[in-house]
């Protein structure tokens, strides 16, 4: 069990932490960035897979389904869309 | 150890390799050597934790859960993969979107429980940021809808009524009263549903107004709002890497939004509240727009020695990055000096011009930022503008009354010739008169832009090989 402090020092460490690593990056990665972290929050199909395993009636089910779609297309399109960007990345940097 | 708890001791370590990789790949996304490993290394921390999940939950509901990622994983994977480059804006904020409501239904679903009054007394803290959690991803959820609906060009760029600020603020406030009543009061079954309808409702309230040039700071806005989302439900549910990962999306969004915001030299509230690109007409421009040929723009291109390349979102549209950097490579070949300037807000995201001009295999030590080629403009012979509008308008720093006074903008104005290539003579996505294409010494190549690279690229060949000159 995360007790609230606890939790408020991870929020805070955590927070740093995402400042820190954007502050270097380059203009030219932004997009690419702004797309791999939009994948980095599709772990919330994490929590609506937990959500969906406790759920009992039809309405908690329903809910917790689309929980699931929605947070796997998060976690599948930005993948898909990231990886693409930083594609083009790599084959401009060999030549 | 009895089997359930070796489960749930594997599926936290699972969690806490997850919330590392994923840090170390948002870390190694911010160089361009190792961008490609970080994206690598975040997919990875993803199926762990995806697969460690499954440990947890047992079998329960596991064919719901199987189908559920089924139906949400092969349609965008698909649709990811055949988007158009063009298009990756709008696919960002629609992921994002989905981001948003995922977590909601997480908090819709928490609610629910806590409803149920046999579930017991629920600690405030809990029951506070399952309501918050639901109201930001509920807000991100369409607002990021309508972001890719209006990027999509699906919906009219504006929508403006009289009175609407405070229209919006007072669903704002009524969404924010059903959230306070929740935690405070009792959790409703009544009340839940009231609260997410205004929290939905005020998220396409709220990105209606904002006009084009600012979608990429609201677009970036929405993702460190669904992380913060993320966070938040990760606490409700108790699973440390939604509240990591959540966290540091929600803290680097938040930090790459104020960047974008930066860079237009605007506050956020002035994005969100000042309808940019809606209103707002600025002084009208006396003069004509003075046309050229494609042989005499080539002409230009030939006797110059310095060429300055300005893309923007029109060059994304026409798909016209390999022609100009065709068009480059021809320029370099004779002897010119070729620089591509980005202004950071060009396109529809930031870096958005970067990454098409990577694709079509413009080398880096060619683009250009904003602050380091702008003192350049006033030694270039010739400014070639493709595509690009708001962000070369003199009026941001000449134009009390324009909407985008103050912007920071590209000199391109300051080049001894400017050729502007652009479809008819309409405005840009901002909605406004361009002083620069009724300069003196500006010339307006009317053309799609890839129609006209290839015609200055053979143009140019007629030039070289004619001996004409």
């Amino acid at each position: 069990m995360i007790d609230g402090f606890l939790a408020l020092y991870i929020f805070m460490l955590a927070a740093f932490t995402g400042k820190e690593i954007i502050g270097r990056v380059p203009v030219i990665l932004h997009t690419p960035l702004m797309s791999g972290s939009n994948f980095v929050h599709g772990i919330v199909l994490v929590g609506a897979m937990i959500a969906l395993a406790h759920a009992d009636s039809t309405l908690a089910k329903t809910i917790g389904f689309i929980g699931v779609v929605l947070g796997a297309g998060n976690a599948a399109g930005g993948y898909v869309v990231t990886e693409r960007m930083l594609e083009m990345f790599k084959s401009s940097k060999d030549k | 150890m009895d089997l359930h708890e070796t489960l749930i001791w594997i599926a936290k370590a699972s969690y806490f390799l997850a919330a590392v990789l994923f840090i170390l790949g948002i870390k190694r996304m911010a160089s361009p050597v190792t961008a490609r490993k970080g994206i690598v290394q975040a997919g990875i921390g993803m199926v762990i934790a995806t697969l460690a999940t499954f440990a947890i939950t047992g079998m329960h509901n596991i064919e719901l859960i199987l189908l559920g990622i089924a139906i949400g994983v092969i349609p965008t994977w698909l649709w990811g993969k055949k988007v158009a480059m063009t298009d990756m804006p709008q696919m960002v904020a629609l992921f994002n979107g989905m981001g948003g409501g995922s977590a909601a239904a997480i908090g819709a679903g928490e609610l629910l429980k806590f409803s149920d009054p046999s579930t017991g007394a629920h600690p405030l803290v809990t029951v506070a940021l399952a309501v918050l959690g639901a109201l930001i991803g509920s807000v991100s959820m369409t607002g990021s809808i309508i972001a890719w609906a209006k990027l999509d060009g699906r919906m009219d760029k504006r929508f403006n009524f009289p009175g609407q600020q405070v229209f919006n603020f007072l669903i704002f406030a009524a969404a924010v009263a059903a959230g306070i009543a929740l935690i405070a009061w009792q959790v409703d079954t009544r009340l839940i549903i009231a609260f997410f309808v205004l929290a939905l409702l005020f998220g396409v309230l709220m990105t209606l107004p904002i006009g084009g040039a600012d979608m990429p700071v609201v677009i970036s806005l929405f993702n460190a709002l669904t992380g913060l989302a993320v966070a938040f439900e990760g606490y409700v549910m108790q699973i440390e890497a939604l509240i990591i990962a959540g966290t540091v999306v929600g803290a680097a969004g938040t930090f790459l939004t104020q960047l974008m915001a930066k860079a237009m030299n605007r506050p956020i509230s002035g994005v969100l509240f000042s309808n940019f690109g809606g209103g707002g007409s600025g002084e009208a421009i006396a003069g004509a727009q003075k046309p050229i040929e494609a042989s005499d723009a080539a002409s230009l291109l030939y006797m110059a020695e310095k060429v300055i390349i300005v893309p923007g979102y029109g060059m994304a549209v026409a798909q016209a990055q390999h022609k100009i950097w065709e068009l480059s490579q021809a320029l370099i070949k004779a002897g010119k000096e070729v620089k591509f300037a980005i202004h950071p807000v060009a396109g529809r995201m930031p870096g958005h011009m970067n990454v098409l001009l990577a694709e079509a295999g413009v080398p880096y030590d060619l683009i250009a930022d904003m602050d380091d080629i702008n003192p350049e403009f006033k030694t270039c012979d010739v400014s070639i503008v493709i595509g690009a509008n708001d962000v070369v308008n003199p009026a941001a720093k000449t134009d009390k009354s324009s909407p985008i006074f103050g912007m920071p903008i590209l000199n391109v104005v300051d080049s001894r010739q400017t050729i502007v290539i652009k479809r008819g003579k309409g405005t840009g996505f901002a909605g406004i008169e361009n002083a620069l294409f009724y300069a003196d010494n500006t010339r307006l190549l009317y053309a799609d832009g890839k129609e006209a690279a290839n015609q200055l690229i053979s143009e140019l060949k007629a030039i070289e090989g004619g001996g004409g000159h």
